[in-house]
């Protein structure tokens, strides 16, 4: 069966030394609704654990929609309903029993817009640490410095960790969402098109990162930049019109897709 | 290709258009900026002769006797900033209250409409109507809350009795009431204005509802708070109708909130009518330093509001 095969190599690749789940998130049958219009139709994918899994496919298709389903932030919208089910680690994120908040915890979110609060560089990065109830300062001391470094942006602001987050550049402002995001040590981190803003330099040291960040979270990225994806994903999955029409390798995605419409998308015929 | 000829055409067409607003525009500054000298001046001449004759004693002395050629506004000073900052307080909580109810979907869309509505028509009341309010409904409540707290806290100078009718504390309820609707509207508006991308920043790492208000969208939104509190402080400082009504426009400095006491505006509507010669110079005197304090409130205020900007600038 191609599926164990593919764990089993998996396993024992240098960058992923404990065993890797294979449906660390899930969706099954999952349909998605705004008010009247569906946007999600039947998406079953499962996404593999510290890997990065890139979503493509032309504007509208559903990308968003299905990433900010995985941390529920789509239910601050009104009117909007779901069909079928999205597991984390096998357990139903719709589950009584799961809080949203803790969910939210639990999954990382880095927006296309960089969001930085209207606080320091600090501050930023222990919200999501204050707000779960944690005041040492010590923890928050080394959070602060462990979660900066790993968004690669330690050495740019350890002298101003106190100054408005505002006064950074672009590319240093997604970093530092980054670093919010990581700053909770979540289990995945979700990124919608965090380039898109940046220019070329700032989005080489993004990609970067994002490698280096695979080691420990499972990261889902959307995408519109099929070099970037092609760079930094592991799986690429190709949505269109609301339809997941092939998930693979992104290897195999790249040079001998499956189906025609994923073709006719990376060679740039429509889209 | 004819197009060339075309754009220059309509290039000059723009050209000569804003040629005429530009007049237009700088004429209406100009007039503005006329008129507000013009006023200005007039009130200096005419209170030139009081200036002349009291000098800064004008401010720090308590006498107001016309018979006797005294006058001094200090209590008038105290009392309108006094009044103005006891308003504030109990306006600006209820306010920014309703502001966060207005702009978070705590209630459904109709009933929120409907009370926006009901408080953005407080501010079509006029504010005479407010004076007769304030004293057949006003009046015998806050007397009677006055004389409860003069009971319980009566040691405490600021509480301290006989509670009054027309006192100060009447006067600053119902200049709350009146102000409420500029807190309101300003602070609603701004709150709502806060970038989608903020507030999903703040739920995506985990905060629940109030955590978000409290610690992401309130402090976006404070340049707009802050904004809306000095407006309305500017606007009791010189309302004068209500505060006339109720506020007694005694000239004894009193440390209770519920004695009476008296206002700069207060004093100029309530003396104005039977004012000759040297009075009527003081109080155009009075009336200068009310337009100073209201403009060094304004100026405090954009500096703060600046200040607050400059820190937030970038996220919008
Ligand atoms: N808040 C909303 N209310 C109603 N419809 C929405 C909303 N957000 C998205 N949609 C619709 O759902 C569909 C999928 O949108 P989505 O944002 O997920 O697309 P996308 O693949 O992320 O596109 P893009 O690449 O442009 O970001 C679109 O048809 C869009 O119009
Ligand atoms: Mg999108």
């Amino acid at each position: 069966m191609p599926i164990v095969d593919q764990q089993m190599t998996k396993q024992t690749s240098p960058n992923s030394n404990p065993p890797v789940r294979k449906d660390f998130l899930a969706a099954k049958d999952f349909n998605f609704f705004y008010g009247k219009k569906q946007a999600l139709y039947d998406i079953n994918i499962e996404i593999p654990e510290r890997q990065v899994t890139a979503f493509i496919g032309p504007s509208g298709c559903g990308k968003s929609t299905l990433l900010r389903n995985f941390n529920r932030m789509n239910e601050l919208i009104e009117g909007v309903r779901h069909e079928g089910d999205i597991r984390l680690l096998g357990k139903s994120i719709y589950d009584k029993s799961v809080e949203v908040i803790s969910l939210r915890r639990s999954i990382g979110m880095v927006f296309q817009k960089s969001n930085p609060f209207p606080k320091s560089i600090y501050e930023n990065v222990v919200y999501g640490l204050r707000i779960s109830g944690q005041s040492k300062k010590s923890t928050l001391d080394e959070a602060v410095e462990r979660s900066l470094r790993g968004a690669a942006l330690w050495e740019e602001v350890k002298d101003r960790l106190h100054e408005s987050a505002l006064g950074l550049s672009g590319g240093q402002m997604q970093r530092l969402c980054i670093a919010r995001a990581i700053a909770n040590r979540p289990k995945v981190l979700l990124m919608d098109e965090p380039c898109s803003a940046l220019d070329p330099i700032a989005t080489v040291k993004v990609e970067e990162l994002i490698r280096e960040l695979k080691k420990e979270f499972t990261i889902v990225i959307v995408t519109h930049n099929m070099q970037q994806a092609t760079r930094c994903s592991d799986e690429t999955a190709f949505f269109y019109l609301g339809k997941l029409i092939e998930f693979d390798r992104t290897q195999k995605i790249f040079s001998n897709p499956s189906e025609k419409q994923t073709e006719d998308y990376i060679t740039g015929r429509f889209g | 290709m004819s197009a060339p000829t075309s754009q220059s055409n309509s290039l000059a067409h723009y050209k000569s258009g804003p040629d005429f607003f530009r007049l237009l525009c700088w004429l209406a500054s100009a007039v503005t900026v006329l008129t507000l000298g013009w006023i200005i001046f007039k009130i200096v001449e005419s209170a030139w002769p009081a200036i002349h004759k009291f000098g800064w004693d004008f401010l720090t002395s308590s006498a107001w006797l016309p018979n006797r050629e005294r006058f001094g506004v200090f209590p008038f000073i105290v009392g309108t900033v006094v009044s103005s900052f006891v308003a504030i307080l109990m306006a600006f909580p209820l306010g920014l209250a309703i502001a966060i109810f207005l702009s978070e979907n705590f209630l459904p869309a109709p009933v929120r409409q409907v009370i926006r509505f009901v408080v953005e028509m407080l501010a079509a009341i006029p504010s005479v109507v407010y004076g007769l309010w304030g004293i057949f409904v006003v009046i015998p409540l806050s007397k009677s809350f006055a004389d409860w707290m003069v009971s319980v806290f009566g040691g405490v100078p600021i509480f301290a009795g006989p509670a009054y009718g027309n006192s100060l504390f009447t006067a600053s309820i119902v200049l709350a009431i009146m102000i409420l609707p500029t807190i309101t509207a300003i602070s609603r508006n701004s709150l709502s204005s806060v970038p989608k991308t903020l507030r999903e920043g703040a739920y995506a790492l985990g905060s629940t509802r109030w955590e978000a208000i409290l610690g992401v969208i309130l402090p976006s939104a404070a340049p707009g708070i802050v904004a809306a509190t000095i407006l309305a402080l500017g606007r009791a400082m010189g309302e004068t109708m209500a505060v006339a009504m109720l506020i007694g426009n005694s000239s004894r400095l009193s440390w209770s909130i519920f004695s009476p006491a008296g206002t700069l505006a207060g004093l100029l509507a309530n003396q104005f009518g039977e004012a000759q010669e040297l009075q009527v110079n003081s109080l155009m005197y009075a009336a200068l330093i009310l337009i100073i304090i209201t403009l060094f409130v304004n100026m405090i205020g954009e500096a703060v509001l600046r200040y607050t900007q400059h820190q937030t600038a970038g996220i919008r």
